[in-house]
């Protein structure tokens, strides 16, 4: 595995993102980040911690568990119940999903099925910390950290504390 | 797990999942929407040669809350009543394209012989005085939502113990979670076997009381001949009734369930039965989750090899 992004890093992207979901919704006030378990969680704290120093006021993140709108639950290995929390009212909201790794497309398809279950936001946005391309859907991030080109027998792998033991980006090799 | 058929061949690693999947469907099941897609596309059967309303309107409701159809079978109304056979029965259900089938029989170990006869996975709805697994799930998750843990507590099951498959499910599950279960019960409501199972045995509700955690309460079972083997449903209130004096004497934090549907006046006080502290409204409420979290199990995803 080589690191291709460091904790430094990372914090500069969510830091980044911030400034760049102000711009966006001119405000917070309307924000609800939502991140997409396991990984998106801890990333959308991180964002909301940036996002409640850039305003001054406190921003909150919830998750959204997809597991039950997976479009492969026939096939994948048992598919684990992950939280789904939503502080705040969807109806109206500019929601902001966040993911770690961009990839088909299908986690994000999944996700926007399930919002629409659960309310009708104003807008839905995408951020995501990779977006390492081979899309399968119609989807694009609104908001990203690093694109980073990769094959498809390649594995990127995110890591975010306190999920993993430590926080940074990885890319591997098919063995590894 | 390919079939949920007993609660005691479920390993504790396998229960706590169950329960924490059972946990999120509870949250599903409070949206505005109580209805996710996940199993899209499978058809549930529900088979119950014995009647049932409740049970099997929480099964179906949790299948239709994970998108999958449902069919079922009443034995009034189906050719069993022309003499067709369980095993011709069950292949002609399996036939029409079902995924998944909740059996419910008078018989021990019917849902077993089914399993056998069957390619799809098998859910015991209730076997004779045997077992019934989801029951046990539900009484669990209810213990678990309001303690955390099912680790450490001690839980009296009361009544009549020999022919409710609801006591042999919970002491299987709640043992294996960690609880100490005492049971409570005249010599002759208790089994021939409970001396094997890994329970503590009291005769004197009045004893156990006061050193629970949760009571739970079996129902008196007059249609499986519960009035022949005490005296009276007077003395049985007297000895083994939940009511208010006994209801005061338990911890501040201690719970009652109760599998219903209840016979207030007999094992529970008519207004403990309505205390905030009796879960049994909850235990029906998590009855879908928990069920669907089995039918999620065994459905979504591949099975075990």
């Amino acid at each position: 595995m080589r690191q291709v992004m460091s904790e430094d890093d990372l914090a500069r992207i969510t830091t980044r993102i911030a400034h760049e979901i102000v711009e966006r919704n001119h405000g917070v006030d309307s924000v609800l980040l939502l991140g997409i378990p396991t990984r998106g969680k801890p990333i959308a704290d991180r964002i909301a911690a940036a996002l409640s120093d850039i305003a001054g006021s406190q921003v909150v993140a919830g998750s959204l568990d997809i597991g039950l709108y997976r479009d492969d639950l026939d096939t994948r290995p048992r598919t684990r119940i992950g939280p789904t929390d939503i502080p705040a009212p969807i109806d109206g909201a500019n929601i902001v999903l966040v993911d770690d790794v961009l990839y088909t497309g299908r986690t994000i398809r999944a996700a926007l099925d399930a919002l629409a279950d659960l309310g009708r936001p104003a807008t839905v946005q995408l951020a995501v910390i990779v977006d390492r391309g081979h899309r399968q859907l119609p989807i694009r991030p609104d908001f990203v950290g690093k694109n980073l080109p990769t094959s498809v027998e390649e594995h990127v792998s995110v890591h975010v504390e306190p999920v993993d033991d430590d926080t940074g980006v990885w890319i591997g090799g098919a063995d590894g | 797990m390919n079939h949920l058929l007993s609660t005691e061949d479920v390993d504790r690693e396998t229960l706590e999942q169950l329960l924490s999947d059972a946990d999120g469907f509870s949250e599903v099941l409070s949206r505005p929407i109580p209805k996710v897609p996940a199993l899209r596309g499978k058809t549930v059967a529900t088979m119950f040669f014995e009647p049932s309303t409740r049970t099997r309107m929480s099964f179906e409701k949790a299948a239709k809350a994970l998108s999958a159809d449902t069919v079922s079978f009443s034995p009034g109304t189906s050719s069993l009543s022309k003499g067709e056979s369980l095993k011709d029965t069950v292949l002609t259900v399996r036939a029409m394209g079902v995924d998944l089938m909740v059996v419910r029989h008078k018989s021990t170990g019917a849902p077993w012989r089914i399993a056998e006869w069957l390619d799809i996975p098998i859910v015991n709805g209730g076997d004779g005085a045997h077992q019934h697994p989801t029951q046990a799930l539900l009484d669990c998750l209810t213990i678990k939502q309001r303690f955390g843990t099912l680790d450490g507590l001690r839980i009296a099951i009361v009544g009549d113990i020999r022919h409710s498959r609801v006591a042999r499910s919970d002491i299987f599950a709640m043992t294996t979670l960690g609880a100490t279960v005492v049971l409570v019960a005249p010599p002759t409501l208790l089994p021939v076997d409970a001396e094997d199972w890994p329970v503590e045995v009291a005769d004197d509700l009045d004893d156990v009381v006061p050193s629970v955690d949760v009571v739970y309460l079996l129902r008196v079972q007059t249609e499986r001949g519960g009035a022949s083997v005490f005296p009276s449903l007077s003395e049985y209130a007297r000895r083994f009734g939940m009511n208010s004096a006994r209801f005061d004497r338990l911890q501040d934090h201690a719970v009652v369930l109760h599998p219903g549907p209840m016979n207030r006046g007999v094992e529970i006080g008519y207004d403990v039965a309505d205390d905030e502290r009796s879960l049994i409204l909850a235990q029906v409420t998590n009855g879908v989750a928990a069920r669907m979290a089995v039918l999620f199990r065994l459905l979504g995803g591949e099975h075990d090899a």
